[in-house]
């Protein structure tokens, strides 16, 4: 199956493992991902430049591109999905916004008709855990991990519909595919601290910190993610505690990480 | 040709305000057929309708319109006005210029021009109308109460008490409902039980009550008076007329290990059980999908110990069917499922309970024999945090919870607040509020005396996030009038989840055709006025099924909804509406579309012989609708496909006058 694919910048440098793993095995799971051309940025950060078009017009190509090829697109930065989502949800659902953006869009006019999966979704919902769980031949057995989703995955939950966001599961669900054992920890969906660690690095790691202790106070001796900005805030807390992309353990699962490492 | 009287009414200022009444009046003077007009301050005072008696006299009148409120407000009050002045109560019309015009309109000219333009349609309508006179039919006169608890049980004591036959039916193994599960009771602290279990005797031994229990409403058939009820009987498996509820089957049933619904699930029953020990029937049943016998057909030890033979694994269910003149709803309430406020971890740890599992934890007959333990380890908590309006007054737009207060909820944090302080002072007590709501006669003094005699520490916020972390529970939380963040390590979250409808209300409102807000509380007839009635001729309301009530004020209408039942079935004959629908014989083809239409199987089709021109006789299908079953709602005359269908006092001739009237 065929579907369309947008990395994001942050891939493409900070997080490549998130990028390169998430490839790989959906290569394994018989999808291809076919990268958008010549894509931009998102635009970063929907909520604090809600009125502003100009940075939501290089999400709208990108939803754009997938729609002229048919195909559903594929995200996996949660910050990037964020994004893209809200967008397209103001596109179908705020005309003034969508007429807005289109004046920019010339003849190629996009009233919100893409269908955007998380990669995590895509795994959920097109591929199936069930099926993951027949193409494990490396399974993580008696790895005891922690999901953590931070906020930008599950909210605003009405608009990004992928799980309860008080009590999420679809990570969990992901864990058990892969043969390990999740940790539930009340902290899973807080925030990580996000960007205030630009004007304010100890607040982050205050707020990172309590996210780590009470995994690891449950129990868990990794901790997984699909956020570049989670990961760089929780890998800078001092915790003492792993923090990786779910792509990573999935490509490791799927028995494709030491193909990489040749 | 009809001698037509026209009625303006102010409505003090309510219409007047932005209606000019004595325009209206005089340009309806000049509408067909009307020979008088004139306008009042309040047309439904008794001056008001001596006014229209005087002019029907006066000028001869053969029908009247009244401009005034909603025709549910007072067309009842106009027909017996007319009548009472020798005039046919259906030759009255009523023209909404108050809710459907000076309410919702500002500008005086173009309210004033719809108010004519109603006005109008009344008298066009009017112009057509034809005197109706109701049939009669007779009151059964027995009465149904859905639900046995508190509401119910209060509802069926007092019919029974003024002569009549009440039969209750309660899904549930047992009558008691909630009120039964709780532990003592604001604002008197009176144990729940050594009030209600007396009453449950009551109903046990009063000649006039019968009691289905285990069993559930099944159809609804009839009208008021005259409703033909379904009930379906569960098979419980226990022959009720042979068991003495001695309990030695439950002792030696070997399968122990089932979830116990009325400590919510915090302890085990067994498989053949009696709820709690003052049950009513006090009469054991075999939950089918736990039993070993009924599962896999081995093991039959509840029978071999039974002295009075009562086990029967062939039971099946049953299906009563029986009469009633009247039906009370009292079906009751739930706390909310709380799996979208995983926030507060309830999902995530033992020690994050509901008030109703704190009622059972702190109840001498529950799981913990009264003593206040962690559910979790069994040890006593030290610091408990209470978290009010879990589910209660979300916002409208919000996607989880209720909008409104759950009205309960602050009293009875309150008491178990209080009771903490009292049986163990060496505990801290927090109450996270948004705002304590304690109307109630002794209800403010009571939450006062927890905050300055028990020193319960209230906190004005609420709470965003309970993190488990080894044995504490970190609450944290906001101080709104100290403007701060707060972090306590409880022992034990309790949380007042917002209650709610109980399920089985909404399919129920369906088989009574009786009507629901969008929270499913059953609609009353009038908000103010008529409270204990529903919109349904002949159905009443009791209880919390209406909107959330206490045990006060749950009593009181329980009571005030008997009153209303025993004023019906005191009656021996009931006015029929006469606006029901008819069919022209020589008009119906036959085609059955409105027999598939009626929502109330009133219409019946029989072959009937024609004499035809050329002195033959044909005999040909057509439509009969019985009188006395039919609802008036016109769907069978909207269906018609050729025009043979027709409702009595909403002909398809008036509908058209009244919109040809409008579009003039």
């Amino acid at each position: 199956m065929k579907m369309s694919y947008f990395p994001g910048c942050t891939l493409k440098n900070k997080a490549t493992d998130l990028d390169v793993y998430a490839r790989l095995s959906a290569e394994a799971l018989d999808i291809m991902l076919e990268e958008i051309e010549n894509w931009q940025c998102c635009g970063g950060m929907f909520t604090s430049s809600n009125d502003e078009v100009a940075t939501k017009l290089s999400s709208v190509r990108v939803l754009n591109s997938a729609f002229k090829k048919g195909q559903d697109l594929v995200t996996v930065c949660s910050a990037c999905h964020n994004v893209v989502k809200q967008t397209n949800n103001a596109m179908q659902t705020d005309s003034e916004f969508a007429s807005k953006v289109n004046n920019y869009m010339g003849e190629d006019k996009y009233e919100g008709q893409t269908k955007i999966y998380h990669y995590l979704e895509m795994l959920r919902d097109v591929v199936g855990f069930e099926k993951i769980k027949e193409k494990v031949v490396n399974p993580l057995k008696g790895k005891k991990i922690g999901a953590y989703y931070g906020c930008l995955l599950l909210r605003p939950s009405k608009v990004m519909a992928m799980d309860n966001p008080e009590n999420p599961t679809i990570l969990e669900d992901f864990i058990r595919a892969i043969g390990a054992e999740p940790v539930i920890y009340a902290q899973r969906n807080e925030c990580c601290g996000g960007y205030v660690t630009l004007e304010s690095p100890n607040s982050a790691k205050k707020q990172s910190n309590r996210v780590l202790e009470n995994a690891k106070a449950n129990g868990a001796e990794l901790i997984i993610t699909a956020c570049p900005l989670c990961l760089y805030n929780l890998k800078k807390s001092g915790a003492n505690i792993p923090v990786v992309y779910f792509t990573e353990l999935l490509a490791e699962a799927l028995g494709l990480k030491e193909q990489t490492n040749d | 040709m009809q001698r037509i009287g026209v009625f303006v009414c102010w409505c003090g200022s309510n219409i007047a305000g932005t209606v000019d009444v004595k325009a209206v009046a005089e340009a309806l003077k000049f509408e067909p057929g009307v020979v008088h007009s004139t306008d009042y301050q309040y047309m439904c005072s008794q001056a008001g309708q001596n006014l229209i008696k005087d002019a029907i006299k006066e000028h001869n009148l053969t029908g009247i319109v009244v401009c005034s409120c909603s025709p549910r407000m007072h067309e009842a009050t106009f027909r017996k006005t007319a009548q009472s002045a020798g005039i046919n109560p259906y030759m009255v019309e009523i023209a909404n210029i108050r809710e459907q015009c000076s309410w919702v309109h500002k500008d005086m000219a173009i309210g004033t021009e719809k108010a004519i333009i109603l006005g109008k349609a009344a008298v066009a309508k009017v112009n057509l109308n034809a005197p109706l006179t109701p049939g009669e039919s007779p009151v059964t006169k027995r009465a149904l109460v859905i639900g046995g608890g508190i509401a119910g049980i209060q509802t069926a004591l007092d019919i029974a008490d003024a002569g009549f036959e009440v039969d209750i039916v309660e899904k549930k193994p047992t009558i008691g409902g909630k009120m039964a599960q709780l532990d003592k009771t604001f604002p008197t602290l009176d144990c729940a039980a050594c009030i209600l279990t007396p009453k449950m005797v009551d109903v046990a031994q009063h000649e006039k009550i019968r009691i289905f229990s285990y069993s559930e409403v099944e159809s609804v058939k009839g009208f008021v008076g005259n409703f033909n009820v379904t009930i379906k009987k569960h098979a419980r498996y226990v022959k009720e007329d042979l068991c003495t509820g001695c309990g030695a089957c439950v002792e030696k049933c070997p399968q122990k290990k089932v979830a116990n619904e009325f400590n919510l699930n915090m302890d085990n029953r067994h498989a053949i059980y009696i709820p709690f020990a003052q049950a009513v029937p006090k009469v054991a049943t075999i939950d089918p999908s736990a039993c070993t016998m009924l599962k896999t057909g081995k093991c039959g030890v509840c029978s071999k110990i039974c002295a009075a033979g009562a086990i029967d694994y062939t039971q099946k269910d049953e299906y009563i069917e029986e009469k009633y003149g009247a039906i009370v709803v009292a079906t009751g309430f739930n706390p909310i499922s709380l799996e979208k406020f995983d926030e507060y971890a309830y999902s995530q740890s033992k020690d994050v309970i509901t008030s109703l599992e704190f009622e059972r934890l702190t109840n001498a007959a529950g799981p913990t024999a009264g003593k206040l333990l962690r559910p979790s380890d069994g040890k006593h908590p030290h610091k408990i945090v209470f978290v009010q309006c879990v589910g209660s007054r979300c916002s409208a737009g919000a996607e989880k919870g209720k909008e409104y207060c759950s009205k309960i909820c602050c009293m009875y944090t309150a008491k178990h607040a209080m009771l903490v302080r009292d049986k163990y002072p060496d505990t801290e007590v927090y109450v996270f509020y948004i705002d304590v709501r304690t109307p109630g006669k002794n209800f403010d003094e009571f939450y006062r005396r927890a905050v300055e005699e028990y020193g319960v520490h209230y906190i004005k916020g609420m709470v965003g996030k309970v993190t488990p972390e080894g044995e504490v529970l970190k609450v944290q939380g906001s101080d709104l009038i100290n403007n701060k963040q707060i972090n306590i390590d409880a022992d034990l979250v309790v949380l007042a989840a917002a209650i709610e409808p109980d399920k089985s209300a909404r399919p129920l409102a369906t088989k009574l055709t009786a009507s629901m807000d969008t929270n499913d509380f059953f609609t009353e007839a009038h908000p103010k006025l008529r409270p204990v009635e529903s919109p349904t001729a002949g159905v009443f309301l009791s209880g919390a099924c209406q909107g959330p009530k206490d045990i006060p004020e749950t009593v009181s209408q329980a009571g005030a909804a008997a009153a209303k039942v025993i004023g019906l079935l005191a009656k021996d004959k009931l006015l029929g509406n006469p606006c029901v629908a008819r069919s022209n014989e020589l008009l119906c083809n036959g085609c059955s579309n409105c027999e598939k239409v009626c929502p109330y199987g009133a219409i019946t089709y029989i072959d009937k012989d024609f004499r035809m021109p050329d002195r033959t006789t044909r005999t040909r299908r057509i439509a009969q609708v019985n009188p006395a079953v039919c609802q008036g709602c016109g769907a069978c005359t909207v269906t018609c496909p050729s025009g043979a269908m027709d409702l009595n006092g909403f002909t398809n001739g008036q509908i058209m006058a009244e919109v040809d009237a409008i579009c003039k």
